[in-house]
Order: structure tokens, then sequence, then C-alpha cells
């Protein structure tokens, strides 16, 4: 029981990852309709909001400090952060831990920007363009994002620690009344659920309790009769593809210190979110938040011993063989809504 | 000739041409020369050339005349490759048996993939195209590491059988791959003209005449009815199903028939160098080969291998490009216009030319979905209109759909 409670648990984070990226891709293709393979630069990108932040909350200048000496005995140089000489050690030092989840604030702005740039810029050309077209032209651009950040931030990962509270690990069993040690979880894998499920419901309520929800979930059934009724469609479409794009950006930032930021983290978390999609069902929300956990947790069933010492391997394959296997048996997918991208 | 109309004939004679004398054409520039950087014409870049343009030639089968565009043909690719290295080792270093298995083997697993990926089209065939693909680069990494050696590649030891071969050479080393005993591979002819140096490969020949041969069946595929099927499965396939034709045998030999050219390219590169590793699985190498088919010209006979050519031959020349080149080249503005003019093209060159190919293909996608051969056509056209307008005007009328 605690084992698969556990796996279960470990699942969760990559399905949050998994769920996120895949929400932002079903809302940019239920709303215009375009399949966009940049959106794992988008996560990529917005992980490394969050190693720029760090980057800017440690620029620091250099002082002189004649109390102490170095091995050579002269004056050691320290180095100070301009944050803790603003707002003293306890205060600066406490902003420079807390860097991830303060590059939040940073990066919902860019990556709204970023979004709507795209969309402005490329994506809307594309709109009456056969789908292969969109997968191209948004495939050339992920790479070009990707050299971009590439050049800047160079080949390697950058690692972006947790602030301290939430480093390590505890055991989560002992809470739910299993013997000690039986669930060690950490702490930020718990954090980036509780985000997940946040930006997941806050989306939904979005979409649901408000007339811009209203108006835009209309224009995903019938675009056509919406635009009829004087509302101008694209503009509020334009708008959810920035949410979409920050959606995809703050679940990169807050997955900064479960991985370390690379830039070809996008590109490997494109191919599954993808894949998530399908299982989901295209233009489904639910189905695609549905299908993120689903994949997550079935992953890291699949990555138990016990089920690698029958099936070797299966951990590898595990989410590609279930994607097959729906959309084979289930063209539409779970939760997929009629006339949605049937040939 | 060959059963081709006149405007093909040409086509192919160009193309021949253009690969037999390529030691000569791609090495313009006398050796130690300032432009002796621009020569691609060494063996191992030239092989890359033309078993990258069977590679693109393949996929051009399938994509360009049906419009399925499949995510994973580096699968294939692969394959192939694996499979001709385990020739190497288990029988001998002849490189024909090998490539003829790789090319059943590619086929074989295409027959599979396809078989399954191609009762869905449009986006979901692309998406379990690459669901497959990555199965299998996920497999080679990892559980079949006993086939295919994992994350070290498949490589020739002194210990295979090679029960029509020997082991080893006399002097204790791996023995290299060969077209006949004796004529090996790796074999270079260099012609001394002057200040130039022309090289000539056996194995570089042996890929441009089966790049000759692959072309030329295209050809017959592109015109043959088969061809005109695929097509029309292109243009509309539900209006094919309507006449109550199945489709799908026709799409399913169209994508064998390009997983075996991805097989006869993936063995050739075995046979050139040979060791196979997973990398070359991955979904990326096949985000390669669509590029070089749509930057050169979907669905057009010659687009694919200028595609293929003129991204391999970017690709290393650009990243020779260093700082120093450009301070060369610009050395006659002025010093500040010359720093600024190396500061704005260094993220382009050298490792940075990935992001030039990016830029290029976001390009070429959205002013010239043709690609390079429709480019060719618009200026060709550009110069006709010149000349002669009324002409012109009346042959760019399209017909009616």
């Amino acid at each position: 029981m605690d084992a698969i409670l556990l796996q279960i648990l470990n699942g969760l984070d990559k399905g949050s990852a998994y769920a996120l990226i895949a929400l932002g891709l079903t809302l940019i293709f239920g709303t215009l309709g375009v399949v966009n393979f940049a959106h794992g630069a988008l996560f990529m990108i917005g992980a490394f909001c969050a190693v720029t932040v760090q980057r800017i909350f440690n620029i620091s200048f250099e002082t002189i400090d004649p109390s102490q000496k170095d091995f050579l005995g002269n004056p050691l140089k320290v180095k100070t952060t301009y944050l803790e000489h603003w707002f003293g050690p306890e205060m600066g030092g406490s902003i420079i831990d807390w860097s991830v989840p303060l590059a939040i604030l940073f990066a919902i702005p860019v990556m709204v920007a970023v979004g709507f740039i795209m969309e402005r810029g490329l994506i809307k050309h594309f709109y009456k363009r056969p789908h292969a077209d969109q997968i191209l032209v948004t495939f050339g651009l992920a790479i070009v994002l990707q050299e971009i950040i590439k050049y800047f931030y160079g080949a390697n990962p950058i690692p972006t620690g947790a602030p301290e509270v939430f480093r390590g690990s505890f055991d989560f069993g002992v809470l739910i009344g299993f013997d000690p040690n039986a669930i060690i979880y950490p702490y930020w894998r718990l954090v980036y659920f509780g985000f997940a499920a946040l930006i997941i419901s806050s989306v939904f309520a979005f979409l649901q309790f408000t007339t811009f929800g209203m108006v835009v979930r209309a224009g995903m059934a019938d675009r056509e009769t919406v635009g009829l009724l004087g509302i101008n469609i694209n503009k509020r479409f334009t708008i959810m593809f920035g949410i979409a794009a920050a959606v995809a950006g703050l679940a990169g930032v807050m997955y900064a210190p479960i991985n370390s930021p690379n830039y070809h983290m996008g590109m490997d978390f494109l191919v599954l979110s993808f894949v998530v999609v399908v299982v989901g069902g295209m233009g489904s929300l639910p189905g695609a938040v549905l299908a993120g956990f689903l994949l997550g947790v079935l992953e890291s069933f699949a990555s138990m011993n016990e089920i690698k010492s029958i099936l070797p391997g299966i951990d590898q394959i595990i989410i590609y063989v279930v994607a097959i296997i729906i959309l084979l048996t289930r063209p539409r997918g779970l939760m997929g809504r009629k006339g949605v991208m049937e040939e | 000739m060959f059963g081709l109309n006149q405007k093909d004939k040409s086509t192919l004679i160009v193309v021949a041409a253009l690969t037999l004398l390529a030691p000569f054409i791609l090495n313009p520039f006398p050796e130690g020369s300032a432009l002796a950087q621009f020569n691609a014409g060494y063996p191992d870049l030239m092989q890359r050339f033309v078993i990258f343009g069977i590679f693109a030639i393949g996929f051009n089968i399938l994509f360009g005349l049906t419009g399925y565009l499949s995510f994973g043909h580096a699968a294939f690719l692969g394959v192939g490759s694996y499979s001709a290295v385990w020739m190497f080792k288990l029988v001998g270093m002849n490189v024909l048996p090998a490539i003829t298995l790789s090319v059943i083997v590619a086929g074989l697993f295409a027959l599979l993939i396809g078989f399954v990926s191609l009762r869905r089209s449009g986006i979901y065939f692309s998406i379990l195209t690459l669901a497959f693909a990555q199965m299998s680069f996920n497999l080679a990494y990892s559980v079949l590491t006993p086939i295919t050696n994992g994350e070290t590649g498949l490589q020739l030891t002194l210990n295979d059988p090679r029960v029509l071969g020997q082991s080893a050479t006399a002097d204790g080393s791996i023995p290299v791959t060969n077209l006949l005993p004796g004529l090996e591979m790796r074999s270079t002819y260099v012609l001394d003209a002057g200040p130039w140096l022309f090289q000539f490969n056996l194995g570089y020949y042996l890929c441009a005449l089966l790049l000759l041969v692959a072309f030329y069946v295209s050809i017959r595929i592109f015109r043959s009815p088969f061809g005109m099927m695929l097509r029309a499965v292109k243009s509309n396939q539900q209006r094919m199903n309507y006449t109550g034709l199945n489709t799908r045998p026709y799409t399913l030999a169209a994508f064998v028939i390009s997983g075996m050219y991805a097989g006869l390219a993936g063995g050739l590169m075995a046979s050139m160098d040979p060791l196979a590793g997973a990398e070359r699985m991955q979904w990326t190498a096949s985000g390669e080969v669509v590029l070089m088919t749509i930057l050169g010209g979907a669905g057009t006979l010659i687009g694919p291998v200028l595609g293929a050519g003129f991204i391999k031959y970017f690709e290393n020349i650009f990243s020779k490009i260093n700082d120093n080149v450009l301070h060369g080249w610009f050395a006659i503005l002025p010093d500040g216009i010359e720093d600024f003019l190396v500061f704005v093209v260094h993220p382009f060159i050298g490792k940075g030319w990935h992001l030039t190919l990016g830029i290029l293909f976001m390009l070429v996608v959205i002013y010239l979905p043709g690609g390079l051969v429709e480019g060719g056509q618009r200026i060709g056209k550009y110069f006709k209109r010149g000349s002669d307008d009324a002409q012109s005007n009346d042959a760019s009328t399209k017909p009616a759909e």
C-alpha cells in the first residue's frame, strides 16, 4: 500500500508539469486551432526566467575588508550583493533565497509578452494554412528560441535552488498513519503539485465564471457565430494565447529547482506533452489535465523495480505505448469532443 | 532513355553530372588560398551530401506525394545503421550484403510502424510516428543494449566472428569495409592538378551511384499511376474514399518505400564509418530530414537533393567560421564598423549554425512554401517577364481546383 502511494506521489510532480504544458497546448489549439510545436520552448523560457531572476539578485559589488586577510595576507575582497547592501544581510539574503518563487512575478509579464509577440508576429499568419505548415513553422521557431537561450546561457544545465525551507524531504507516511520512513517526499515536489493545482483551477475558474471566459468558450464552440454577434473574438484569442504562454512559463519557473534548466528541456517535454494532449483528447481542457496526471503516475509506476523485472524497459516506453493504444482504440482520446480535429 | 520524358531526362542528367563531378565542382578554390575554406570536395563531406540526399528523396516520396508528415523517419535510418554494423560484425566487411540487409530490415520495420500509424492521418499520424520513433530511441538506449550497445553505440571489435572474413587483419587491427575484396571503401585517388587537389573516393562513388538509382526510382514513382494515386490522397483523401477506393495500401506502400530509402541511407552511413549510435534515431534527427525536404522543396523531384546538399554544406561552412575569419573579411572597413559587424554576425556562426538554420527554415515556410525550387522558379519567371511580358502572364494563370 505504501509503495503504491509513494509511486502516486512521485508521479504527481511530473504529471503536474505535463498537465500544465498540455493545458496550454490545448488552450491554444482549442481557441486558435493552431498546433504549437514551440510550446515546449515556452516552458523552457519560463525556467530560464527563474535563472535570470536568480542572476539579477546575485549581482554584487566588491569591497575591501581590512579586518579580514586572505591567505597571502592581503586585505580580503568581499563580494556583497546589492540586495544585501540595500536591505541588510538578513532581508537581502532571504530575497535571494526565495528567488524562484519571486521569479513568478517576473515571469508572468515576460511570458505574456512573449506569447503576444508570437501570436501577433507569426502565428496569426498561419490560421488559414494547413496543420503541417503550422507544425513546421512552430518547429522552426522552437529551434530558434532554444538556440537564442543557448547563446546567452550556455549549453550546460544551470542549478537553480528552491528556497532553504523547501529543500530536503519530509516523512509523508507518518502524517497519514504509515510507518516512519515508508514514504519520504521532497517538500518542493509537494509545493509544485499545489502550485499546479492552483494554476489549473484558476484557469478553469477564469473560463467558467467570468464573462471573458464565457465569450472565449463560446468562441471555441462556434467562432463564426460569436464573430457575427459583434464580438472581436480574435483579440480575446490573442489574450488566451498570452495566458497559455504564461501557464507554460510558470510551469517552467517552478520546475527549475526539480530539474536544472538546460536549453533542450523544452524539446524533451514537448514530445511528451503532445502525447498527453492526444491521449486526453484534442481540444479538451479537462482531458489534458486528466491525461497529464494519469500518464505521470503511470510512468512512475512503470519505473518500480517489481514491474521492471517483469517487463524490462517498460518505464521508457509506457507513455508512448499508452498513446498508441488510445489513438487506435479511442481516436477522440479520453475526453475529446466530437468534431474537433477529426479527419 | 529509361522511359523518361525529355524534362525528367534532363533533370536526371543534371543530377548525375552534379554528383559524379562533385569532386571538381565542390573544389573550385585552389589549396592554400583564402577561399579554400569554402571547398567541400573532401570524401567525408561529399558522402554526407549524397547519403542525406537519399534520405531526403525517400522522405519526399512520403511527405511530398501523400502529404503525411512523419516525424519519426530517423528510426528507419537508425535501424538500417544497426543492421549494417551487425552484418559487418557477423558476416564480413563487404558492404553489399550489409546495405541489402539494412534496406530489408528498415522496410520490414516501416511496414510494422506504417501499418499501425497510417490508421490515422493529419497531426495524429505525425504524433504516432513521433511516438514510435521515440520508443525505438528509448529502447535502443536502455533495454536493447545487447543489440545496440546503449550509449556507447555499436562498434566493431577484434573479437567479432566475421564468418566470411577475418576477425582481425594480419597486423592485428580491425578490418575496414570494402566493396570487393581489396577494394576498400576509404580508398581515395588524389588528382593533383597544379594548386588544386581533387579527391576521388570509392565510398563516395558507391553512394553517388546509389543516389542516382534512388533518384531514378523516385522519378519513376512520381510519374507512375501509383504516384498519381498518392497525389490524389494528398489533395483530397475523403473524396478518394467516397469513390470506393481504399487508399491505405497505397499510403502504406509509400511509407515502406520511404522507410527503405532511409534504411539505405543508414546502411551507407554505417558502410562509410562502421558504427551506429542511438542518437541517429532521436526525433530531432527526424526533424532534420523534414527541414531538408521543406527547404529544398517538398513534392518536387530535385528539391530534397538540393535541400540536403544545402543544409550539409552550410552546416560545415558555418561551423568552421569563427571571429578571426570574420575580422579578416571585414578588414577593409573602418574599425568601429568592423567590430560592430563581427558582433552582429557572431551569434549566427560557429556553434550558432542551428540558429541560422532555424531562422532560414522559418523564412522558407513563411514566404516560400515551395522551398528553394520555388525560389528558383520565381527568379526565373522574373527574368522571363522582363523579356516577354504577355507570355508569362499567360503561363502564370493557375488552373481551377
